[in-house]
């Protein structure tokens, strides 16, 4: 799991949260940061206790209460970046972004009542706003190849694949420049 | 039943060693552990071998451990066929920090080749 691929190209700039549009079902949705509040945490409770078990995505969200507020404890914390989709005090998706050594692994998830309405796009590119304003420079995600239509957001949103060997593709984003010179740029284009 | 169980080093490997040791212990299963290379493990085989044998001393079972060089997926499916191996047990999978399971190059190989029945221990 070492040795990420991330695109030579700094992802365009996305804008940063909140943001508030009309979905496809014209909905008002406000796309907000997570401030750490509990109201909020419940909210997040309430919509993957209610989310379809068919769109799990290699095992998360997790099934039933009690495993829901143990991985969101886990991906609220401090040093994670989390935004979500509002629709008035309801939420519609969650987008986060996990800390993993210099980059970040990015999960977004949208309620199924919610899906194919557009949310997904504004909820992503918020997400990234929100990390480029923070700093983050690379992120990197694993998809089931066999879902295409989160394949073909990512690419849309700039993430290229970096590895195509397993069952799930591995995606990167760089996006901002590295602070220094790349001490290893690794140029290895090679198979492995 | 007779047990073939494939560990390289990873946490998952080990997770699914010890309970296919105490499974063994209360079912009698007759268990071989196959010591692979992995290169994704930070652990050397020569450690993992002392692992297990010393997981199967504990539960005070006769396991076989067995070093088996080469490309870990095709000689774990070839052992279990040509010594009637009933069952391979493997690692569940890699858990990311988001908490995404990932199965590992090892257990798809083994997944999509073998003909026993595979069992991947969470």
């Amino acid at each position: 799991m070492s040795d990420r691929g991330y695109p030579d190209a700094v992802a365009d700039e996305f804008p940063p949260p909140p943001t508030a549009f009309t979905d496809r079902e014209d909905r008002e949705i406000e796309i907000r940061p997570y401030e750490g509040d509990d109201e909020t945490r419940e909210a997040l409770v309430e919509m993957y206790d209610a989310f379809d078990p068919a769109d799990r995505a290699q095992g998360i969200p997790p099934g039933g209460e009690d495993r829901i507020r143990e991985w969101l404890s886990a991906i609220l914390a401090g040093d994670c970046y989390n935004v979500i989709a509002w629709c008035g005090d309801e939420v519609a998706g969650h987008a986060t972004l996990v800390p993993d050594g210099d980059a970040y692994e990015l999960a977004i998830f949208v309620h199924q009542e919610y899906q194919r309405a557009g949310i997904g796009t504004h909820l992503i590119r918020g997400l990234l706003g929100h990390g480029q304003a923070n700093g983050v420079e690379k992120v990197w995600l694993t998809v089931e190849r066999w879902n295409r239509a989160a394949v073909s957001l990512y690419k849309k949103i700039g993430f290229e694949t970096s590895d195509a060997e397993s069952f799930e593709l591995e995606m990167g984003l760089r996006l901002h420049a590295a602070d220094d010179e790349d001490a290893d740029p690794d140029p290895d284009d090679g198979g492995e | 039943m007779k047990v073939l169980c494939g560990i390289g080093g990873s946490d998952d490997s080990f997770r699914a060693l010890d309970r296919t040791v105490d499974r063994a212990a209360v079912a009698n299963d007759d268990l071989t552990i196959a010591v692979v290379d992995n290169e994704d493990s930070s652990v050397s085989p020569d450690e993992v071998v002392e692992r297990a044998e010393a997981a199967a001393d504990e539960a005070e079972i006769d396991a076989e451990v067995r070093r088996v060089e080469g490309d870990p997926g095709s000689r774990l499916v070839e052992i279990a066929e040509t010594e009637g191996f009933e069952e391979i047990v493997l690692g569940g999978g890699h858990t990311s920090p988001m908490g995404k399971i990932t199965i590992g190059p090892i257990a798809e190989f083994v997944l999509l080749n073998a003909k026993t029945s595979v069992t991947l221990v969470r």
